[in-house]
């Protein structure tokens, strides 16, 4: 019998999102490379902030922040590329 | 390698936005001409999987760290063109939503990491794995060394971005970005393959969605 492929997919995107403040905290290729080149200064705040650094507001906990916004990134990534995947089906049937 | 508002100015950012917004209009002409029921939960799964691994950076040397990209696998598994959109839809999320990305940096963000890195990424698998007549090794190795090439590629022109906006001379960036993205790569190569290979134990008819 054929499991169903896509929710062990989605469960193992899932766990990632769960040890996500086990990632390494240092910065990026590029981040590392603007302080090398010392023109990091030049990045300027976002209009808005909803989520930066990946932390679910309101929360105190760190990890759990970084938990929470790995879980609902994840849900809204499921969520939009299957809505878009979806549409264009649909688009193709007509 | 999102890069932040700030670091490009406005024609680069100008010219990279006209060339996302072109491109992911053909992407989404060329996937809706040939997607049918088993790639719309594989749109979904990928596009979670890699904002969730994208998440999980691994150190590298120097105090650096580096994360999956995802672009090199979903243009193995669907094809260039469907890749262009699920990487799109990623960096918009995470530009919107986490603030990962400047907004007026998104169309370079999405030229470099989407575009290029999936396109890139999917043309040196396809010739390795012709050179490697179409095995398990071939599929492997081209998976591996395709997505090497897609970070380091799209490093390099992330490189050519800053320097087009005055924000670094040119030699010195392209040998700063291509140098640790050259290691952070590997990386790439490595959780790319590995992927492929846990797939391709576990349900090979999955390798067989290519659509655009």
């Amino acid at each position: 019998m054929k499991a169903k492929w896509w929710i062990a997919g989605l469960t193992i995107a899932l766990l990632l999102a769960i040890i996500s403040p086990l990632a390494s905290t240092f910065p990026d290729g590029l981040e590392k490379v603007s302080e090398d080149l010392g023109f990091i200064d030049r990045a300027s705040e976002a209009a808005y902030g909803l989520m930066p650094d990946y932390a679910f507001p309101g929360v105190e906990n760190k990890a759990v922040a970084t938990i929470l916004a790995g879980i609902l990134g994840t849900l809204v990534m499921l969520g939009l590329g299957f809505g878009v995947a979806y549409v264009l089906k649909k688009k193709n049937e007509a | 390698m999102h890069i932040p508002d700030g670091f490009i100015n406005a024609p680069v950012a100008v010219t990279t936005g006209a060339v996302a917004v072109a491109v992911v209009v053909v992407a989404v002409k060329m996937t809706n001409k040939k997607i049918g029921e088993k790639q719309v939960p594989m749109m979904g799964v990928l596009a979670a999987f890699i904002f969730a691994a994208q998440m999980l950076n691994f150190p590298v040397v120097g105090g650096t760290s580096g994360h999956f990209l995802g672009a090199a696998l979903a243009a193995i598994l669907l094809g260039p063109w469907s890749s262009v959109l699920i990487m799109s839809a990623v960096l918009v999320v995470q530009c919107l939503i986490f603030q990962d990305g400047g907004l007026l940096a998104l169309g370079a963000n999405i030229t470099n990491m989407g575009i290029v890195a999936s396109f890139s990424s999917y043309y040196v698998y396809k010739g390795i794995d012709v050179l490697l007549k179409h095995g398990k090794t071939g599929m492997l190795v081209g998976a591996g060394v395709g997505a090497w090439f897609s970070v380091v590629i799209a490093s390099l022109l992330c490189a050519a971005e800053l320097s087009m906006s005055g924000t670094s001379p040119w030699g010195i960036a392209l040998v700063a970005m291509g140098g640790i993205h050259v290691i952070i790569g590997i990386g790439e190569g490595l959780i790319t393959a590995a992927v492929l290979s846990l797939i391709m134990a576990t349900r090979a008819d999955l390798l067989k969605l290519q659509v655009a």
